[in-house]
């Protein structure tokens, strides 16, 4: 199955889509990197790196990110990752609508391009 | 020329001008932004300090990645990725080398206006930290060109740093929280361009104090 990260500034907002997703799917691996590691609203590259490895395999992971900083440290937890960075993808998505379809179909077993063709149409152009 | 505890001394001075100025980067955030600038920067120069006391340094360039990477891992916003690739940019430049000159910082500073140019997907105008280091260095170069001395290389950076942050204010935001507000972020100074003139007057600072 194809894991799914999420990254948010806030811890709340990553728990709540999780809580949302979990009542159509249960046993998908979805890691959460919500807030700092001190508990402020930020984002931090080792829960990062840590969410995508926890959910890491050769069927791929999606990387949801809601603002900001959170595409940034993104970016430089895949440019630092000892995993195959090829098979990790950060999306430009909306963050709830494409977290929770990605988590679904991960569920359904779809394929990682499966998955990124259904949330074609939710891009928000946050990714520059 | 720098020594290899010079240079650690000048990141101490920088650590300490940014605990010292948290409040203040605190305010111009809570202007525009989210309000949480001086904090971030302050925990993560807090974990350069730690990094400076642990010691153990190959060079100037494991100097600078160490420090890079606490950057990176404790600053929690987007200023965290931004100073931590400014530093592993000046990581790059100094790799293996145990001095630097003023021509290495007028690289770095051009190396890490171009490593943030690209993390951040920012340019000059955008009322961005790159309005106080790209006039840093092109009057650092500039300050070369004229066979200046190596303090007044480092206080041209500074000068056009400080300068540049102040001219933020005229600016409407484009990046980061700040381009939320459009126009009303006018008026305002950047707290990235404005902690980004504190780094560097820490380093022209130090040496200056150290003559």
């Amino acid at each position: 199955m194809v894991g799914i990260v999420l990254i948010s500034h806030s811890k709340k907002i990553v728990e709540g889509i999780q809580e949302l997703a979990a009542q159509m799917s249960q046993d998908v691996p979805v890691a959460l990197a919500g807030g700092t590691d001190d508990g402020r609203l930020g984002t931090d590259i080792n829960k990062i790196t840590e969410a995508i490895r926890s959910v890491y395999s050769d069927d791929g992971v999606l990387v949801f990110f809601d603002m900001g900083s959170a595409y940034m440290n993104a970016q430089m937890a895949l440019d630092f990752l000892d995993e195959d960075s090829s098979k990790v993808e950060i999306i430009d998505s909306a963050f709830v609508e494409g977290a929770i379809t990605a988590i679904v179909d991960s569920g359904l077993n779809k394929s990682m391009d499966e998955i990124k063709a259904d949330i074609a149409s939710m891009k928000l152009g946050k990714m520059p | 020329m720098a020594e290899l505890n010079q240079i650690i001394g000048a990141l101490r001075l920088m650590a300490e001008t940014i605990e010292k100025n948290k409040e203040h980067l605190t305010e111009l955030d809570g202007a525009i932004g989210d309000g949480d600038h001086g904090i971030n920067m302050s925990r993560g120069f807090a974990f350069v300090k730690e990094t400076l006391d642990k010691g153990g340094f190959q060079n100037a360039g494991d100097l600078f990645k160490k420090c890079g990477m606490a950057l990176v891992a404790h600053v929690g916003g987007a200023s965290g990725p931004l100073y931590g690739t400014a530093f592993l940019r000046a990581a790059m430049v100094l790799k293996d080398r145990e001095d630097v000159h003023a021509a290495d910082y007028v690289q770095i500073l051009k190396d890490a206006a171009e490593g943030i140019k690209m993390r951040g997907k920012s340019d000059r105008g955008e009322k961005t930290m790159l309005d106080a280091l790209i006039p840093a260095y092109e009057a650092a170069a500039d300050a070369v060109q004229q066979g200046k001395s190596a303090q007044e290389i480092l206080n041209a950076a500074k000068v056009a740093a400080a300068e540049g942050a102040v001219g933020t204010e005229k600016l409407v935001a484009q990046k980061g929280r700040a381009s939320y507000l459009g126009e009303r972020s006018i008026g305002h100074q950047d707290p990235g361009a404005a902690s980004a003139a504190l780094v560097l007057a820490a380093v022209a600072d130090y040496f200056a104090a150290e003559k």
